[in-house]
């Protein structure tokens, strides 16, 4: 009696919802999900075996504790620079330096490239400048700005040109690419340069805008904590060289973790940007 | 109406050279062509032969080495919104709505906002799109993009279309069922339209004249006037033309003048 009402409300929820699934496609479904959760596991393992080799091999003397540190005393350094306020503070230093230098970098990029956009002529005259310094170690001049520019305004140089380059080539490759049928369009109805400008060519290059902001984040990060290492009075970059000066590892190491942890924070933004902008962009939908 | 006794399209001994630096191109020789208003010309050629060049010329994009190009009896200088240009691509601008693809023209034109998209709305409604009016094009199929492009090229309500190959990135049926609406859709609004195209049947199931160019430099071979005594006094659609016993005839005379079979 009450296995058939049972059988009975099963049926009622169930059909009108969904056709059943064969077998073959629940056993599918079945591998699919775990797939994903193997994956996640070697994730989750791999880091673990990390950690936990880290922390036992100084332990058992396997390798000298001076030169590595281990994860439970980095931890320790960490809480206590945390709790004292010292953390906050260095990390607020890179972290404007790092949004400081990368929004400039896009900046006078995003100006330059659409400087030479607007003039071919331009642009042949300083087509070989911008492919040499392009190919120039910026990292070579970090003394240099420091001599021209001081503790602070050389690392905010050092992020600037460590990523302005690429942005300027990457973003007049993006314009040239603009399909010339879509110029045509608006030169038919009468269009300025500035209105194929703002209407047809930046518009049709968000994808490009929005690639270039993703590598440049690393590459200003990387500027910043270089800048840092010659320069700084604070910051992470900072941190490290100060801590490898007097042998202290867990410094060292804990501004090595908080460096991975903003460079995570930074990309994660910019792909929420990216999904953002190419949907509205209609690339996807 | 204008009564005014200028053809709508007046292109005499237009010769065009270009550079590059390799060589001097002889594009175009001493081309002369009228297009009466309200007439329906399709230019044919095998590619290369510049007649997609031709149409650049009109539009006033380019200007010709010699000879003069007159639109409305005023010589061409520089584009003009009485004339409506369609690609072989859409170049619908996937960021913008299809309304907003639609107003592009009156956007760069200056022209009275409310209007225009008065004017767009009730032609997307009249080409079946009015529920993709929001939609992005790349929702769209390529024959509904095509429609919204030629939307778009009547917004401005040119009186001379320029249409560049608009139906050969199509596939074939929606190629015979886009060109059969948009002839009735020129026809009803009674508009001069060249036609650039490579596709003979396309040229002569939709135009009053087919003109015939020869290969570089282009010049004009022949003038084809094309009529349907068999269908009667009305103007047979495309589609109906195709099956009129004087298509094939056509067809025929002036396959033999592209000289398409000694392409080496």
């Amino acid at each position: 009696m009450s296995t058939d009402a049972t059988i009975a409300t099963d049926r009622l929820t169930q059909t009108p919802a969904k056709p059943p699934r064969s077998p073959a496609y629940e056993h599918y479904l079945r591998s699919l999900r775990l797939r994903a959760l193997s994956i996640q596991g070697w994730q989750i393992g791999l880091v673990a075996a990390f950690l936990i080799i880290w922390e036992v091999a100084p332990r058992n003397g396997w390798i000298n504790p001076m030169l590595t540190s281990y994860p439970s005393a980095v931890a320790r350094t960490f809480m206590t620079m945390l709790r004292d306020g010292t953390l906050v503070t260095h990390t607020w230093v890179t972290l404007s330096e790092t949004v400081g230098g990368f929004g400039g970098g896009m900046l006078l990029g995003l100006i330059c490239a659409i400087a030479l956009w607007w003039s071919p002529y331009l642009y042949k005259v300083l087509d070989p400048f911008i492919v040499v310094l392009n190919a120039v170690p910026k990292i070579a001049l970090v003394p240099i700005f420091y001599i021209w520019l001081g503790d602070v305004a050389s690392i905010y140089a050092m992020a600037i040109a460590v990523s302005v380059f690429v942005t300027v080539l990457m973003l007049y490759t993006g314009f040239q690419a603009i399909d010339p049928d879509k110029i045509k369009l608006a030169r038919l109805f009468g269009g300025s340069r500035r209105q194929i400008l703002s209407k047809i060519v930046l518009p049709g290059s968000v994808p490009t805008i929005i690639s270039a902001l993703k590598v440049n984040v690393g590459l200003a990060l990387v500027g910043v904590v270089v800048g840092e290492f010659q320069a700084a009075k604070a910051g992470l970059g900072y941190l490290i060289t100060y801590g490898s000066q007097i042998f202290q590892m867990n410094l060292v190491m804990t501004a090595i973790v908080v460096l991975a942890a903003i460079s995570s924070v930074l990309f994660i933004l910019i792909q929420a940007v990216e999904a953002t902008a190419l949907r509205r962009h209609g690339a996807l939908h | 109406m204008q009564t005014s006794g200028f053809p709508a399209v007046a292109i005499d001994g237009v010769t065009l050279n270009y550079f590059t630096p390799e060589r001097e191109t002889l594009a175009l020789s001493n081309v002369s062509l009228h297009v009466a208003k309200g007439e329906f010309v399709a230019i044919v050629g095998s590619s290369g032969c510049g007649k997609s060049t031709l149409l650049t010329l009109v539009s006033g994009l380019l200007a010709p080495s010699s000879g003069s190009i007159k639109v409305d009896g005023l010589a061409v200088t520089a584009p003009s919104p009485r004339v409506g240009y369609m690609f072989q691509k859409d170049t619908l601008l996937e960021w913008r709505s299809i309304i907003d693809n639609v107003l592009i023209g009156a956007e760069f034109l200056g022209l009275d906002k409310r209007r225009a998209r008065k004017r767009a709305e009730g032609l997307l409604t009249r080409y079946g799109l009015a529920e993709f009016m929001q939609s992005l094009p790349s929702q769209l199929s390529g024959g509904m993009r095509q429609r919204a492009a030629l939307a778009r090229t009547l917004c401005c309500e040119p009186d001379l279309l320029l249409l560049d190959e608009p139906f050969s990135a199509l596939d074939y049926q929606t190629r015979l069922a886009l060109s059969d609406e948009i002839a009735a859709i020129l026809a009803a609004e009674n508009k001069t339209v060249v036609l650039v195209t490579h596709d003979i049947g396309e040229a002569i199931s939709m135009a009053d004249r087919v003109i015939v160019m020869s290969r570089r430099p282009g010049r004009i071979k022949s003038k084809h006037r094309i009529a349907f005594p068999s269908f009667g006094d009305k103007r047979p659609s495309p589609f109906e033309a195709r099956k009129c016993a004087e298509f094939p005839e056509y067809f025929q005379t002036i396959w033999d003048e592209l000289d398409l079979h000694d392409v080496h």
